[in-house]
């Protein structure tokens, strides 16, 4: 029998094998795959029967944007499976008329907007949680408890007074005014997240890499980011969302501008005054999602590395 | 992100510095200039090109904004001016929020002339007369229309784009195949009704749902009524709340609603369907292949959601509101878009003027999708005849009254008379309705609420 | 093309001097302050610096608006005359907010409730499965939906049509397959909440799961193995290990949800516009500050959202009291 200590890698790795025994022992072990298999079976179902039940709402949406906007009104998306293979019931449509509306500029906007709009409260964020989490000076509890009350403000109420402001200040239809006002808005839900994940960070090794010398900087930048990757990796990925789709901001900040409009506001305006056009929301939400759904695969590998697996509690 | 801070120390150490330089010098660099290379939305009232420039905002977008920008073509060709359109459907949030922060443009095209009222009250608009006289005007509109664009005694905008809302849509065909007629008066509306639900059929067609605005097809037909039964002057005292919500005469409108809404049968779809259906969807029910229904009244821009293959005169006509009190036959129940001056600039002055002028009327009418009450455009222009009808309509009513939900104060012309509307026809009776929108008419109507605090 | 190439490296101009901007600064003003200052002085500056920024622009753009609020509450509608506590007062009594409130409450309950222990039992679950990437992905991507366009993906699902009419709707379609009749899902009193309650659920349980997922992933495989190995089940495993490691975790996403549910406005703005018994407090807010330009009693309702929210500052005060004293 090897002794092996537990490897926590290997924690669910396949039981030891055997020197080869007859049939009988064989047979078990086929027995106990597919016991494992009938074990794992509920959780299998439950797994796919939730993910097919949250995509169910979405895929009905992708398949009636490829449908023209006569046969939205009269008939289930549903129906188009009744014949499958029969190709008129699909069209381009809604793609071309969404895509040939300007919307090349407007995802450039987007993303001129987006970016910034999400590093920029991460950097400030991950500083301000560092400092309320690890050092000392006064008014830090109070500078919190704010923060988190802050997360209730509804932005609305704060649109006007800046707007003037920021007429004042000569920056309105600036990118740097929508940038800085998505960075406030998105910084007391990040301090929050940030700061609760660096608080419970193990002090010994933060005070180790203090006793070797290190500034505070130092301790900042290599070891209390890496660490707090899965944090800012979630952080990130709600905060760059929520700038992609956001609408209100934009529309007050940059005002009716087209040239740089993002996507929402080019979308919305595509559907028309009256609201005649509203299928072209089908295909124009579909586009629209690719990058934020970019964005989250890419930023996966740190929601599933858990860094420190067994050193930190939640 | 922070990556880049690791690096090793020779190569870091002048790099950081190199970019440390750049991150400070850039931001403040770029806080100078605007974010792309088109100018700020702020005015300009000296302009750079041959003319100046003139700013515009407006609720026109989409494909109509191409047909609105081809109507003002003309004028930029000949006085070298250029006009600049802003289109937002996000109008009446966002006009108040730019006039309120300094940043006005120099003519806005208001949907409805609640808030235009409202921004003349505070003297943030020009009068039109310091650019046309009123004969002038009179010779382009009917005086009901320049009555529509008064507030104290002063003449305020210049109608564009017009709708006509006294309007019931039936379908001919169907109509000769069943032998039925177009009615005349209320009664004859009512028998005709009865009739179909005699024949096995539904015969009202009424889509409620259109977001958070859901409910305003029901304020379209009680102000219509209200119209017909008790005439223009109550009519306005009702929209400046001399009188109040549950005054028995809105009442009564109210009670005429009823018969058409609340009747088993005449409703397709009853009143969960009329609560669910979208305004735009309920249309298609008169041309199917058989009909879901027999009749709908909506406005003129039904139109946009008739299905691709209706032809307008034949599948499709109307008939104008059944007569219920004879002494206001022919009013008529109307919406438009209003251009007015905010700031007063040489260049917006000639606009408003070119505006007034039938070209720009012409220009999109003939794309269709425009009516005007322009008396001086050529009715040749639109390009088919319902269209003619209409625009017939609107320059030689007597009576012109414009949508009460859009002149009444927001609190209840966008808020409780359109919930309310939803929830007459879920059930609710004609006084708990009206005593409630009443409640909640905000005290102070005559002092103007719509400036935001300082 | 010429035009086009430079609209793009000045998006990218622009997105880089953005981003970097701010990191630069923070880094500059470190490095100033090692340098210049002695070591006492530094210790007391350098906490400001890092938290500088953070509050200047949490002051400037959230604290100071709210204070502006609050001072307004008590003024009248266009906030010229003094009115006192009669907006409060109007506000607790008026029948249509007081459906609000209690809407808001369901909504709390039920949101918070269900997205939470479904994100986590999601994420437990699919902790254990080898497709667990494609998985979380689907059940994160209404997240990534504008929510325009959640507005229109719903309105196919509650569509309704007429009896004796094809249903575009998916509900009903089923129920009319079931033999039923068609119900107006978004328009009857006694489940129109419901319907849109559960779009929210929809929208917050992948923000759950993702928190959750990280947290449930922090917990030690040892741990987990040597219950397995004493012969606990997988249930008790959840129910006695698991919960109470990632308890902190839990804690904060609930916070966040319970915030996010006060709120919540555009799902019943864009779907019900409030009517028929679907208000919420914020689109209530919403709706008497910038549709009926009803400034003070918008900013009443403002104020009471807040003071709604300090039971959960409460909690989360207590908690990281706690949390310091275990350090």
């Amino acid at each position: 029998m090897t002794t092996a200590a537990p490897d926590p890698k290997s924690s669910r790795s396949n039981p030891q094998p055997n020197p080869p025994q007859p049939n009988y022992v064989a047979k078990r072990k086929e027995q106990s795959k597919f016991e494992k298999f009938m074990a794992r079976l509920p959780v299998h179902v439950a797994v796919i029967g939730i993910a097919l039940l949250w995509t169910l709402p979405t895929f009905g949406l992708f398949i009636s944007s490829f449908r023209p906007p006569d046969a939205l009104t009269s008939s289930g998306w549903w129906t188009v499976f009744a014949n499958p293979f029969e190709f008129t019931q699909f069209t381009l449509s809604n793609y071309q008329d969404v895509l040939a509306q300007g919307m090349g500029q407007a995802f450039l906007n987007s993303l001129v907007i987006s970016v910034p709009a999400t590093v920029i409260p991460i950097a400030i964020a991950t500083f301000a949680a560092y400092a309320l989490a690890w050092m000392d000076f006064p008014g830090r509890q109070t500078i919190f408890i704010i923060t988190v009350g802050l997360l209730v403000v509804p932005l609305q109420m704060t649109l006007i007074p800046i707007l003037r402001t920021y007429n004042v200040l000569g920056i309105s239809s600036t990118f740097l005014a929508v940038w800085l006002a998505h960075a406030a808005y998105g910084l007391p839900l990040g301090v929050y997240l940030l700061r609760n994940y660096i608080g419970s960070l193990p002090r010994d090794l933060i005070e180790a890499a203090a006793v070797d010398g290190a500034s505070y900087l130092n301790v900042f930048t290599r070891i209390i980011v890496p660490l707090s990757m899965p944090a800012i990796a979630s952080f990130a990925v709600f905060q760059f969302l929520w700038v992609w789709n956001d609408l209100l901001v934009a529309l007050v900040y940059l005002g009716g501008n087209q040239d740089v409009a993002p996507v929402t506001l080019v979308l919305r305006n595509i559907v028309g005054d009256r609201g005649q056009d509203w299928f072209l929301l089908t295909s124009g939400a579909f586009i629209s999602m690719l990058v934020p759904m970019a964005v989250f695969f890419a930023l996966q590998r740190y929601f599933v590395r858990g860094l420190l697996a067994g050193s930190v509690k939640g | 992100m922070f990556f880049f801070l690791q690096w090793p120390l020779r190569v870091a150490q002048p790099a950081k510095k190199l970019a440390l330089g750049l991150c400070i010098a850039l931001p403040l660099y770029s806080c100078s200039q605007p974010s792309s290379e088109t100018p700020e939305s702020a005015t300009e009232t000296t302009g750079s090109a041959s003319g100046g420039t003139v700013t515009v905002l407006g609720v026109i977008v989409g494909e109509q904004q191409a047909k609105l920008e081809a109507a003002f073509a003309p004028f930029e060709e000949e006085t070298g001016i250029e006009v600049r359109y802003e289109g937002t459907d996000a109008f009446t949030t966002l006009l108040p929020v730019r006039v309120d922060s300094g940043d006005a443009p120099d003519i806005a095209m208001f949907p409805q002339p609640g808030l235009m009222r409202s921004l003349a009250e505070e003297g943030a608009l020009v009068p039109v007369t310091e650019v046309l006289t009123r004969s002038e005007l009179e010779a382009y509109y009917p005086d009901s229309w320049i009555e529509l664009s008064t507030v104290n005694e002063q003449i305020y905008g210049i109608w564009y784009r017009s709708a006509v809302k006294s309007l019931v849509w039936y379908n001919p065909k169907e109509f000769a195949k069943a032998g039925y007629e177009t009615p005349e008066t209320w009664d004859e509306l009512i028998a005709l009704s009865d009739q179909i639900v005699a024949d096995g059929s539904n015969p009202w067609c009424l889509g409620l749902e259109s977001g958070n605005a859901s409910g305003w097809p029901g304020t379209d037909w009680v102000e219509d009524i209200v119209l017909h039964t008790a005439g223009p002057e109550f009519y306005d005292q009702w929209v400046q709340h001399e009188v109040p919500f549950n005054a028995p005469e809105i009442q009564t409108a109210f009670e005429y609603f009823g018969e058409i809404a609340k009747t088993p049968d005449y409703l397709y779809g009853g009143k969960a369907g009329a609560l669910s259906i979208p305004w735009g969807d309920s249309i298609t029910g008169l041309f199917t292949a058989t009909p879901e229904c027999y009749m709908q009244k909506q406005g003129n821009f039904i139109s946009n959601f008739f299905p691709a293959d209706v032809v307008i005169g034949e599948d499709v006509d109307f008939f104008p509101t059944p007569v219920i009190n004879p002494e206001y036959e022919n009013a008529l129940l109307v919406a438009g878009d209003i251009f007015s001056i905010l700031n007063d600039t040489p260049e917006a002055r000639k606009l408003m003027a070119y505006l007034a002028t039938p070209t720009p009327h012409e220009v999109w009418a003939a794309q269709g999708g425009l009516l005007s009450a322009n008396k001086q455009v050529d009715l040749s222009v639109y390009p088919d005849e319902l269209s003619r009808k209409q625009a017939e309509l609107l320059t030689t009513a007597e009576v012109v009254q414009f949508d009460a939900s859009d002149a009444m104060p927001g609190a209840v012309g966008t808020g409780t008379f359109w919930s309310g509307m939803m929830d007459f026809v879920a059930g609710a009776s004609t006084e708990d309705v009206t005593d409630k929108i009443e409640f909640y008419w905000p005290e102070e109507n005559t002092e103007d609420s719509t400036e935001a605090p300082k | 093309m010429n035009s086009n190439l430079s609209l793009i490296l000045r998006a990218l101009l622009a997105i880089f001097i953005g981003s970097a901007g701010v990191i630069g600064i923070f880094y500059a003003l470190n490095i100033l302050v090692e340098k210049l200052l002695p070591e006492r002085t530094r210790v007391k500056v350098l906490p400001w610096i890092y938290v500088g920024p953070a509050v200047l622009l949490l002051s400037a753009y959230l604290v100071l608006p709210t204070i502006r609020t609050f001072y307004l509450s008590f003024f009248g509608n266009s906030s010229e005359e003094f009115v006192g506590l009669k907006n409060y007062i109007f506000v607790l009594t008026a029948p249509d907010t007081l459906i609000t409130f209690r809407n808001n409450l369901l909504w709390l309950v039920l949101v918070t409730g269900i997205s939470v222990s479904l994100g986590l039992v999601i994420a437990v679950l699919i902790d254990r499965v080898k497709y667990e990437s494609i998985a979380k992905s689907l059940i994160f991507l209404p997240m990534a939906i504008s929510f325009v366009g959640a507005s229109v993906i719903w309105r196919f699902i509650y569509a309704y049509r007429p009896a004796e009419a094809e249903q575009i709707g998916v509900l009903n379609a089923i129920v009319t397959g079931l033999g039923f009749e068609p119900v107006g899902w978004l328009v009857n009193p006694a489940i129109n909440n419901f319907a849109l309650i559960a779009i929210m659920i929809w929208l917050q349980t992948g923000f759950c799961m993702v928190l959750l997922s990280s947290a449930v992933k922090g917990v030690p495989n040892d741990v987990l193995e040597a219950a397995r190995v004493d012969g606990a089940n997988e249930i008790q495993i959840f129910r006695r290990i698991i919960v109470p490691m990632i308890m902190p975790t839990v804690l904060v996403v609930s916070t966040t949800v319970v915030v996010l549910v006060l709120k919540v406005f555009d799902i019943v703005f864009v779907m019900t516009g409030g009517n028929l018994g679907t208000d919420v407090i914020a689109s209530r807010m919403i709706r008497e500050m910038f549709n009926f330009r009803n400034y003070g009693r918008g900013s009443a309702i403002a104020v009471i959202l807040l003071i709604a929210v300090i039971p959960v500052m409460v909690a989360n005060i207590r908690r990281f009291r706690q949390q310091e004293q275990n350090r």
